[in-house]
């Protein structure tokens, strides 16, 4: 379970990116973040990847406060976590398979069995055709197929998405979206940030509604509804 | 094996920086190894003329066993002398008939008789000499004294020049190599800043990311180690005939070249590359990283 006690995030003493957020995910479930641009829903992921400390508060994954989780004993907590990007943040000098082996490679995986376990990745993510291939050679779809296939590798509890359909044509994003209801239908806990209204309207899971970085609404199977506290969202904090 | 492929990718993917540190390797260890080579080789030289029969008494015709036991006696009282060595006339015929067994006529010229008896005497340093000599020369049954002083004078002052221009050079090239492996890998680090972040974020722990700089450093310095050794060997290889013409009779100090030697040098090497491409890309990596 991932628990959010009381977190605040500042960036300085203007900006405010998280405000007094409590929140408890469940094991499983799948959940949408949306809110407008400075909303604080990278915010609230990054702090969950602990590529950031909250500026007070707690937040428990597993009953272990990730907050106090030291630099050197963080990669083991990564390995628990996947992440996916709008971006796709994928290695432009290595290849599909050599992008979704990196993964298996830091976790110090042997090699015969990461072939085995990248090839078995691969074909079920229908990128296997693709594998010698570099990340400016795929189209948008492919490419967060493989982000996909790489967060997903190390059979990771939780999967962060970060807008990962910004980039791709509504056709292309909602099979990454289905992609994404597959993991989560695992066991896989999703977490997805989003502007996309068709896609959260569509799938009907938990919803929650940031703005100014406060939770306004958290409802599940739920629809993304305009919120009037979106009008004015807060300051762009995209660090 | 998976550090080897990311090295290798590394060093693939920015081949220009890859050879500007090799090259800069390279002329560093050929430097190295020509100072060790001229070092070793000069103190060889000092020794075979230290160990040489450093002075020569020749004696006046009539010189008996007596007189010659009296000058070792009273320089033995000295307690300088290491070791005396006589040669009558007729061993410096036999010495003589060997140097020009060649030259017949030279051979048929000379006959006992006319060669001196002489006395070598080898003293504990070369300091001693001049003392030994003054000594020696007083003795009225002593023709005449000769000892290579200033051979061995000239090259004592030599190899300590050597040694330290040498060394001064050696260190200047082993700061300014360390520096350059710093500079070329922490560059590195730096265009690869995303993808270390990335890396993190899959899990990477810290010393996963670091390996491979630190190895790619450690990979320039050894290649540019034995690509300096292997060339100075090959230039020595090549000019030793005309070496030891010149040498004359000093070249079988140095030639031919030891095996043992070939590989000391070798391990030498490696053992500086090793510290130089250590010391410069952990350097990189604890500056540029940040983790």
């Amino acid at each position: 379970m991932i628990s959010f006690q009381d977190v605040n995030k500042k960036f300085s003493s203007a900006i405010t990116a998280l405000d007094s957020i409590n929140l408890e995910i469940q094991n499983g479930e799948f959940v949408f973040l949306v809110g407008p641009s400075g909303a604080g829903k990278s915010t609230l992921l990054r702090i969950l990847a602990r590529e950031f400390l909250p500026s007070s508060g707690k937040v428990f994954v597993d009953e272990v406060d990730i907050t106090r989780i030291v630099s050197s004993k963080l990669p083991i907590y990564r390995r628990k976590v996947g992440f996916v990007f709008q971006d796709f943040k994928l290695l432009d000098d290595r290849t599909v398979f050599e992008n979704v082996a990196l993964s298996l490679q830091a976790r110090g995986v042997k090699e015969i069995e990461v072939n085995k376990e990248v090839e078995r990745t691969l074909k079920l993510f229908d990128i296997w055709e693709r594998r010698a291939l570099f990340p400016r050679q795929l189209s948008g779809g492919e490419a967060q197929r493989v982000a996909i296939a790489r967060a997903v590798i190390g059979k990771p509890s939780i999967v962060l998405a970060d807008e990962p359909t910004g980039d791709l044509d509504p056709q292309t994003a909602a099979a990454v979206i289905q992609l994404l209801a597959e993991i989560n239908s695992w066991g896989t806990t999703v977490i997805m940030a989003t502007h996309n209204k068709d896609i959260v309207d569509a799938l009907k899971k938990r919803v929650i509604i940031l703005s100014k970085g406060k939770i306004v609404s958290d409802k599940h199977e739920a629809k993304y509804e305009f919120h009037r506290e979106e009008e004015k969202p807060n300051e762009e904090v995209k660090t | 094996m998976v550090y080897k492929q990311f090295v290798l990718r590394n060093i693939r993917r920015t081949p220009y920086q890859a050879l500007a540190a090799l090259m800069v390797m390279f002329l560093t260890f050929l430097v190295i190894s020509v100072f060790l080579i001229v070092a070793v080789g000069s103190q060889e030289i000092l020794t075979f003329y230290e160990g040489k029969p450093q002075a020569i008494a020749f004696f006046k015709d009539g010189t008996t066993d007596k007189d010659v036991q009296a000058i070792e006696n009273a320089l033995t009282l000295t307690g300088k002398i290491t070791k005396f060595k006589y040669v009558s006339k007729e061993e410096a015929l036999q010495i003589y008939r060997d140097r020009n067994k060649n030259n017949p006529l030279l051979l048929e010229l000379v006959t006992a008789n006319i060669l001196p008896a002489s006395l070598e005497i080898n003293t504990k340093t070369p300091e001693d000499l001049k003392d030994i000599a003054t000594i020696v020369q007083k003795e009225p049954v002593v023709e005449e004294v000769v000892f290579p002083e200033d051979v061995v004078a000239s090259l004592t002052s030599a190899t300590h020049l050597i040694r330290l221009v040498g060394g001064t050079v050696v260190a200047f090239l082993v700061i300014f190599s360390t520096l350059i492996i710093l500079m070329i890998i922490g560059f590195k680090i730096r265009i690869k800043r995303d993808e270390i972040e990335t890396m993190r974020l899959l899990g990477a722990s810290n010393w996963f990311i670091r390996i491979p700089y630190i190895l790619e450093g450690l990979a320039y310095a050894s290649g540019g180690a034995f690509l300096g050794w292997g060339l100075s060997f090959l230039v020595l290889w090549y000019f030793q005939p005309i070496m030891s013409q010149s040498l004359g009779e000093v070249s079988q100090v140095i030639f031919p070249i030891s095996w043992i030697f070939i590989g000391g040098l070798l391990g030498v090497e490696l053992a500086v590359a090793a510290f130089v491409g250590l010391l410069g890309s952990y350097a990189a990596v604890r500056r540029y990283l940040h983790i």
